[in-house]
């Protein structure tokens, strides 16, 4: 496929690479892009480079939709989850050929990859329902109280991508944080971001409520310290945070207000079944002792 | 009505105090590479009980490589089975002597000894003996099939509970086969190189626990330590902002339990006479020295003005004085440095416009006194509204609706726990959802049991202690993605 014209000699309509914010697309405050090429060199698009504005922005969506979100019923949140699958499997063909030019994969590396992303929200969709019954407990205290624990979402998470699997890796970072009735800001490959903004479609129409997924592109060096020093956020994933001093970084700053940080995963298999780990690592547990007696 | 008592004090002959105690390094007491010791004293008369060793960097250093060794060459090859067995003996062990823990505790803490006999140490015994029950079931708490230890652990408490915040450190620790260096905090050392003692009796092996005295400095020697694996802490925000820090970007395995500012709710259908008791229960248990204390009184408005009177009541009759004596509400202030520090916020409240009242009691000539103290007429911009006071001093605010409680409770940034005082259960839960704090009373406060997790929201921590979600903390799990 040529990169002017299509098999049928068209010109195609190429798209804009916009952010996603409070489940709106717009390009970056700054006004800024960067380019992106594919695994071998070719220009595949001008994409959005977001700066500490539009992160800010990105806050301020997702705490908006966190009330709304954090107290829609489990079933609901379960079944959002299943849609994005069901949206995904619709678009599976783009995500091939997006993910094989980004990553440099094989039609069927590629492919792989995406029939994986697609599973993994499946996977999580069905522990909405569940989380709060694997994690949660009754406690056998010594007096007359009915005393329980249940898992809450921590609030407002922000998440820095896998750099090297730009669906699979991100799926797998953003569907364990939504599913408890997080909201997240997810910086996303910074080499790859067109699967990302892919993705974002898919959230936007997929009864996704707006906010609930904010994805960013552009520099994690540059917008994350705003996201982890960001005192309305409540906890970090920092996955795809690969260098160690930018991580470093990151955990200081998620000091001044004591966020809860999940650390760096170089060695991570995306292909293997997930633990219940990510999700633990983005609930609080909160414990209630009720009075008994007549 | 006052009645008047004859003084009750517990006998101070149960315990034995040395003139000097060195460091605990494995599994003997040694004196310190640094040299320098400082003294600990009786906050209720400012008498000098003991010189403890100041452990410095040479001392930090021996103390985790005792506990590195013990770890590979025995703790993390012991059979969950034998090492519920020690927990077990150690839990026993605490239940004999609990008597002269209790007396040591509340000579070098301050705390009334109804509180170390009937509250404390009760539940430092029953802390082991939970734990240990864990030692060889853990691949039934929820962490995977095969949950391994950590390694060596850094654990730093506070001087507020300090046997039973040793115990909600030490005993899950254990537990999940990771070993332990603890430092306990400067004024209140006591319990815990008695702690050591009993590690001994136990015949626990060499390395597992053990206990570094000294200040803030040790601690932080202690927590930057590169050969440990996790760092556990319980203490205040600042430090604790300071420890997450000096932790970034090692690797470290971190936990931390912080301040709190919690709201105490009482509605106007709550039991009133239940709700007096829980509301001084709440902030004068342990002279307000609680991290979850409920310091902040949300009184709905139709019932304050009767409700304030009834707590000046009730607070006129709490008896201050000697903490050894059985009749004691109320203790002596840990150190001179908190009385200051109480002394400044509880000024603060005056200079901002609240109206303060403290129950007329008589204040002894020595050691380190702070009356329980209200304020009303508190704003929610008020410091003594906003920061942790860590002392008797309740202010009290007011509120119309059930949402308008909501909101000014969780107008802080700490979240450790709240109290909800009403009849209606429905409302007990509703009000439990809506609050972000992680330990929520309800018709009770400060209650705490082993089997039910302890910890915070937002800048009161994270992580939990107690139950199984606080086996988490100290466990390894295998996590592909």
């Amino acid at each position: 496929m040529s990169a002017l014209t299509g098999k049928d000699n068209r010109v195609e309509i190429r798209k804009t690479i916009k952010l996603y914010i409070g489940g709106a697309f717009p390009r970056s405050e700054s006004g800024r892009t960067y380019e992106v090429f594919d695994a071998k060199g070719a220009f595949l698009a001008n994409v959005a480079k977001a700066s500490r504005k539009d992160a800010r922005d990105a806050v301020l969506a997702a705490r908006s939709a966190s009330a709304k979100w954090s107290a829609a019923t489990a079933y609901n949140r379960g079944q959002v989850l299943y849609r994005i699958a069901e949206v995904m499997e619709g678009r599976r063909d783009q995500f091939i050929i997006e993910v094989a030019a980004a990553e440099g994969l094989s039609t069927k590396q590629a492919t792989k990859q995406v029939d994986a992303a697609i599973d993994r929200w499946v996977w999580y969709a069905g522990w909405a329902d569940k989380i709060a019954q694997a994690l949660g407990t009754s406690n056998p205290v010594a007096g007359s109280f009915f005393n329980f624990s249940i898992p809450e979402p921590t609030g407002v998470v922000a998440a820095i991508a896998p750099q090297d699997s730009c669906v699979l890796g991100l799926s797998s970072v953003i569907a364990p944080i939504i599913v408890s009735g997080n909201s997240v800001i997810v910086i996303a490959s910074t080499t790859a971001p067109i699967p990302a903004i892919t993705l974002a479609e898919v959230m936007a129409t997929s009864d996704v409520p707006g906010g609930v997924v904010n994805i960013l592109t552009g520099d994690a060096a540059e917008i994350a310290p705003w996201l982890a020093s960001h005192a309305d956020v409540n906890a970090l994933d920092l996955t795809g945070a690969l260098d160690p001093e930018l991580a470093a970084l990151l955990e200081r700053e998620a000091a001044g207000t004591v966020k809860s940080v999940r650390g760096a995963q170089p060695d991570a298999d995306w292909h293997a079944t997930p633990t219940l780990s990510r999700i633990r690592a983005f609930t609080e547990i909160k414990t209630v002792w009720h009075p008994m007696g007549v | 009505m006052k009645f008047e008592y004859a003084p009750a004090p517990e006998s101070r002959a149960v315990v034995d105090i040395a003139p000097s105690y060195g460091l605990f390094i494995n599994g003997e007491f040694v004196e310190p590479q640094s040299g320098s010791y400082f003294k600990t004293i009786n906050p209720a008369t400012e008498e000098v009980l003991s010189e403890v060793a100041d452990a410095g960097q040479a001392d930090v250093d021996a103390a985790v490589k005792a506990a590195r060794r013990a770890y590979d060459k025995t703790w993390s090859k012991m059979t969950g089975r034998d090492r519920a067995k020690y927990l077990y003996r150690i839990a026993r062990l605490i239940q004999e002597r609990s008597r002269e823990l209790a007396v040591l505790e509340s000579i070098d803490n301050g705390k009334p000894i109804r509180e170390s006999r009937d509250v404390d140490l009760p539940l430092v015994a029953a802390h082991f003996f939970y734990h240990a029950g864990w030692a060889d079931k853990l691949e039934f708490a929820g962490y995977g099939a095969n949950p391994t230890p950590l390694g060596v652990a850094a654990q730093v408490i506070p001087w507020n509970f300090p046997l039973l915040m040793l115990a909600w450190k030490i005993a899950p620790a254990l537990a999940c086969g990771n070993t332990v260096v603890l430092k306990p905090a400067e004024t209140t050392p006591l319990t815990a190189l008695a702690f050591a003692d009993i590690c001994q009796q136990a015949d626990l092996p060499p390395g597992v626990v053990n206990i570094l005295t000294g200040a803030g400095d040790t601690g932080r020697m202690l927590v930057e330590h590169p050969d440990v694996n996790k760092v556990a802490f319980t203490g205040s925000t600042d430090v604790g902002k300071s420890i997450q820090r000096a932790v970034a970007g090692t690797g470290k395995r971190l936990t931390l339990e912080l301040g709190g500012k919690a709201a105490n709710i009482v509605f106007d259908d709550a039991p009133l006479d239940e709700a007096i008791e829980g509301v001084v229960n709440g902030i004068f248990f342990n002279q307000g020295h609680v991290c979850c204390a409920g310091s902040r009184l949300l009184i709905q408005e139709s019932i304050a003005d009767q409700f304030v009177e009834s707590l000046k009541h009730r607070l006129s009759t709490l008896r201050l004085g000697d903490p050894l004596d059985k009749n004691t509400d109320i203790g002596a202030i840990n150190s001179h440095v908190q009385l200051t520090k109480i002394q400044e916020l509880s000024r603060s409240g005056e200079d901002e416009g609240a109206e303060r009242w403290s129950a007329p009691c008589t204040i002894p000539e020595k050691g380190w006194w702070f009356p329980p103290t209200l304020f009303t007429g508190v704003t929610q911009a008020h410091r003594i509204a906003r920061e942790e006071i860590f002392g008797p001093v309740l202010s009290v605010l007011t509120f119309r609706t059930p949402d308008e409680a909501i909101e000014k409770a969780n107008n802080t940034p700490f979240g450790l726990s709240a109290g909800i005082w009403t009849e209606k259960g429905s409302r007990i839960l509703h009000m439990a959802n809506a609050l972000r704090a992680g330990v929520i009373w309800a018709n009770t406060f400060n209650r705490f049991d082993p089997t039910s997790p302890f910890g915070g929201y937002k800048e009161s921590g994270f992580g939990r202690e107690g139950g199984i979600h606080g086996l988490g903390a100290y466990l390894n799990v295998k996590d592909p993605s």
